[in-house]
């Protein structure tokens, strides 16, 4: 196995360029925080952006920054802290997931999408992302979008790279957009709610005028014997206080609620931002599913009346993470998941399971035919010799 | 005549006028085609007027089938399309050629579901903008884009241009509120991209999809994200001496960690005439006004506008004036809205709509007067502040030949001006054909082959749109799928 780290975009490009007169495909990573995502990649040559790192633009007052691929994720949080700013779509960091180590990179984030909690009052990750320098398969120096918020010249293509994982092309460089930091935040926590009340509450708190910023439940059994419904507010001081009041008594029907000041608020978040309750036992194959939050509670309730499963709920009940024993069930909920979602609609991604499981299930959700067919092509338009991350998404993708 | 070519009509098509028009009457019947030459003429062009071409036929469908089954038919038959919603863009996005056919959606335009609890509507794509929040206003809800031409144009035109508004601060632009769409592809074939739950299980398609400029594919439907409104919201005028104060007032604003919904800067001359149409009370003695609108409870927006005042202070505002009712708030808001309809009562105009990193603004205000003072003409400025998107109006005489020609001119040197100091040719209003030749000033041959290549994906021989966007020299075409 050998490693490629260019330093710089130029390296970049004649690499991606030797790379494709040889005919070598690339496993494009970070630093390899997500190692354990996708389908198995057979590839022997591993292109890292590690080597890539380092702001390259911070305008507090535009609140936009610019950094290499590689630059790791708290130092560009650390950055922004200081001009009182923040990733407005709170980025997962997956290595408890993946019991992994060193640092994610901010290009990973643009390249797999990723988001946490507040993506649902702030949009993904791939709503801040405006702009991006890559390297296509060609190894041709590719940009699209720019450093201004506000940009609809040419077609999009930096929607299309957030969340392709490195199969379109090698990021050198991203744009985001940023908000100023949240002063302060609490959380509201009702208990012992059975999954589809939690979730009708949830609703009801996005319904309202007090901007929640976080709406989980976790089912009882997943952090203490209790059913947690948890919904987090922010604000200056005064706001954030009339804002917990007027959200505690809108949600009355609920039950009383207990408040969670700001410090355990934030620690309670985090956890479930890289789904903690989920990361043990590490053996148990974990999905990422996402449907309309009103179908959550009724969706989990028929998956689980076959299969023996853990779980919490996100974004308003739309976003479920499930753990299960592929050891009982070996094809860990697949097809039955699947099936359901064709009818609720919405995917299911396997975010993490053992290598033999991933080599026999689609790990991303499988598309109709004609979606299919347009993303084979779009590939090919990008990296017409699959040489980036051949088959990590779909098959040929 | 202006110097945007449009390409010469495919005399073949031409001479199968009417065998095109009677097959197209079998797949649409009664009043959705359109082929009588005056009953066309309102569809010659759009809001940028400057250009027109009379279509070979309107079509207007009523469902999504229709659409593919005219799809299907054109994609046999060798027939451009063009993708038209309201017909208010304001780049040529919608503007017709002689050989095409325009597939206008305006017909349909039903609410298809709301459910409060996922925050979302399902709309057919040719509902206006504003009825899709006037449909959920009275249980509280709205549709955050707002673009000034709301009571007019269409989601689906929206989703074309990723169209944006005066408060999309903080409430982001269309592609940020949109959740899924129906789209019928040149084929026929109907995609359904995403829906009431979030993201994309592979890759986002719908990111792509919007601003597309009716390249892709025809959409039929749309998913948007409604949002609670506000407590209450409250817009406040702040008149400044300088149009460089107001300026660093904004990026004070913003440093200091605030974020109003909307920051709207005009200079002198778009106060004078959106006050004189709208009679919003703006103050008519200073040289740049912002309107500034914060929303919230009473208590936060108290708070809030407390130290955006502070700021405004500090940076030597003559005037400030707050909305005492919701009727002055409407007559604040009018007036902005209305400032291109109101500029064309007064002049013939273009409307740029370049964005630039505001930490620029005093330089590129500076810049753009010597520019269009070296033409010789006016410019009225407005533009949202708080995000760098700029819409100068030059004033024009559109039967002067030369000045016409000086308008596109400087209209031009703005734009290159824009990307110059780290901006795009456009924010909100999309290329078109207005800015189509003006792209490799934005990009390499590379990046523009990058993005034709997706394109020919889903339109191989350049069917959907055409004349639009990308510069007519050095086009990719894709293999038929
Ligand atoms: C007075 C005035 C004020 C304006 N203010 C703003 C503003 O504040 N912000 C802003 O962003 N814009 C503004 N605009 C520009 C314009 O209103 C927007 O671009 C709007 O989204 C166009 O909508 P439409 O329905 O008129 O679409 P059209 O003009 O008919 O079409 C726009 C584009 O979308 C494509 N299209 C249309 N329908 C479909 C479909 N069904 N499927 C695929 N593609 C399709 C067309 O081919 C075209 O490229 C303004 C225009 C005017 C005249």
């Amino acid at each position: 196995m050998s490693d490629l780290t260019p330093a710089s975009e130029a390296e970049l490009v004649s690499m991606v360029q030797q790379a494709m007169s040889d005919a070598t495909p690339l496993f494009v990573r970070g630093n390899g925080t997500r190692s354990g995502l996708g389908r198995t990649v057979q590839s022997a040559t591993t292109l890292s952006t590690s080597n890539l790192s380092g702001i390259t633009l911070l305008e507090p007052a535009e609140m936009v920054f610019s950094a290499k691929a590689g630059t790791p994720v708290s130092v560009v949080e650390a950055a922004l802290a200081e001009h009182g700013q923040a990733l407005t779509f709170e980025p997962m960091d997956h290595r408890r997931l993946y019991g992994t180590d060193k640092e994610p990179t901010i290009g990973a984030v643009a390249a797999g999408n990723i988001s946490g909690p507040r993506r649902i009052i702030s949009g993904a990750a791939r709503d801040s992302l405006i702009g991006v320098r890559f390297v296509n398969g060609k190894g041709e120096l590719i940009k699209n979008g720019g450093r201004v918020m506000k940009n609809v010249t040419g077609l999009d293509l930096v929607k299309l790279l957030s969340g392709s994982w490195g199969t379109l092309g090698i990021l050198s460089e991203v744009t985001f957009k940023v908000l100023p930091k949240p002063i302060h935040s609490a959380t509201l926590q009702f208990s012992n709610l059975a999954d589809d009340k939690a979730i009708a509450a949830l609703c009801e708190a996005m319904k309202s005028q007090f901007e929640a910023s976080g709406a989980a439940h976790l089912p009882a059994g997943l952090d203490g014997d209790q059913a947690k419904t948890l919904i987090r507010l922010e604000g200056f001081e005064t706001q954030l206080r009339y804002r917990l009041d007027q959200m505690a008594k809108y949600l009355s029907e609920f039950g009383k609620a207990e408040e969670i000041a700001e410090a355990e608020s934030a620690v309670l978040w985090q956890g479930i931002r890289d789904c903690g309750p989920l990361a043990e036992p590490t053996d148990h194959a974990v999905w990422k599913i996402s449907v309309a939050p009103t179908k959550g509670a009724d969706f989990m309730a028929r998956f689980a009346s076959t299969h023996d499963t853990r779980y919490f709920f996100d974004w308003s009940g739309g976003l479920i993470w499930v753990a299960i024993d592929p050891q009982t069930h070996a094809d860990a909920g697949a097809s039955a998941l699947r099936k359901l979602l064709a009818e609720t609609g919405g995917h299911a991604t396997l975010m993490r399971g053992p290598a033999d499981l991933r080599s026999r299930i689609e790990v991303f959700h499988p598309q109709p035919a004609a979606v299919m067919r347009i993303t084979s092509q779009i590939k090919n338009t990008f990296d017409p010799q699959n040489i980036f991350n051949p088959g990590f998404m779909y098959s040929g993708v | 005549m202006g110097t945007i070519a449009i390409p010469e009509p495919n005399m073949d098509i031409l001479a199968r006028r009417q065998e095109i028009v009677q097959d197209l009457q079998k797949l649409v019947s009664g009043e959705g085609v359109i082929s009588d030459p005056t009953e066309l003429v309102p569809y010659e062009t759009d809001a940028f007027t400057a250009y027109r071409r009379v279509p070979l036929a309107v079509v207007l469908p009523q469902t999504t089938e229709q659409v593919a089954a005219v799809l299907k038919y054109c994609n046999k038959a060798g027939v451009p399309v063009i993708p038209r919603g309201a017909g208010t863009s304001l780049s040529g996005g919608a503007i017709p050629q002689e050989d095409a056919i325009v597939i206008g959606v305006a017909k349909m335009s039903r609410v298809l579901d709301v459910n409060y609890s996922n925050r979302t509507a399902t709309v057919q794509a040719g509902i206006t903008n504003l009825n899709v929040s006037d449909h959920v206003g009275p249980d509280g809800f709205f549709y955050a884009p707002d673009p000034s031409s709301q009571l007019a144009c269409t989601i689906a035109g929206n989703i074309g241009m990723n169209s944006g508004g005066a408060h999309c601060l903080k409430y982001g632009v269309t592609t940020n509120n949109l959740l899924g769409v129906k789209m019928v592809m040149l084929d026929g074939t109907v995609l359904d991209i995403g829906g009431e739950h979030l993201d994309a299980p592979g890759y986002d398609l719908l990111g792509l999809v919007c601003g597309s400029e009716g390249q892709i594919g025809i959409i039929t439907e749309a998913v948007v994200r409604i949002l609670p409104k506000p407590e209450g919201a409250r817009p406040v005028l702040f008149g400044f001496e300088t149009a460089e104060s107001a300026g660093e007032c904004v990026a004070s604003i913003i440093a200091a960690g605030l974020v109003p919904v909307a920051m709207e800067f005009m200079d002198k001359l778009a106060i004078e005439i959106c006050e004189a149409f709208a009679k919003a009370g703006y103050p008519m003695d200073v040289a740049a006004l912002l309107i500034i609108e914060v929303e919230g409870s009473e208590a936060e927006m108290r708070e809030q506008l407390g130290k955006i005042i502070e700021i405004a202070r500090r940076h030597g505002v003559k005037t400030i004036k707050e909305s005492q009712s919701a009727m002055e708030a409407a007559a604040i808001w009018k007036g902005r809205k209305s400032a291109f309809g109101a500029t064309g009562r007064v002049a013939d105009y273009i409307c740029m709509d370049g964005t630039i990193p505001t930490g620029q603004l005093p330089y590129v205000l500076a810049r753009m007067a010597q520019i269009t003072d070296h033409y010789g003409l006016r410019v009225a400025n407005v533009f949202h502040a708080g995000d760098g998107n700029l819409h100068p109006l030059i004033l024009y005489d559109v039967n002067d030949p030369a000045e016409r020609q000086k308008a596109e001119d400087a209209g031009n040197d703005i734009l290159t001006l824009c990307v110059e100091v780290g901006g795009c040719l456009t924010g909100e209003h999309g290329v078109g054909i207005e800015k189509r030749d003006l792209m490799r000033v934005q990009f390499t041959e590379e990046d523009l082959r990058q993005q034709m290549l997706v394109r020919a994906v889903f339109d191989p021989a350049w069917q959907l749109n055409p004349a639009k966007v990308f510069p007519l020299d050095g086009r990719v075409s894709g293999q038929a799928a």
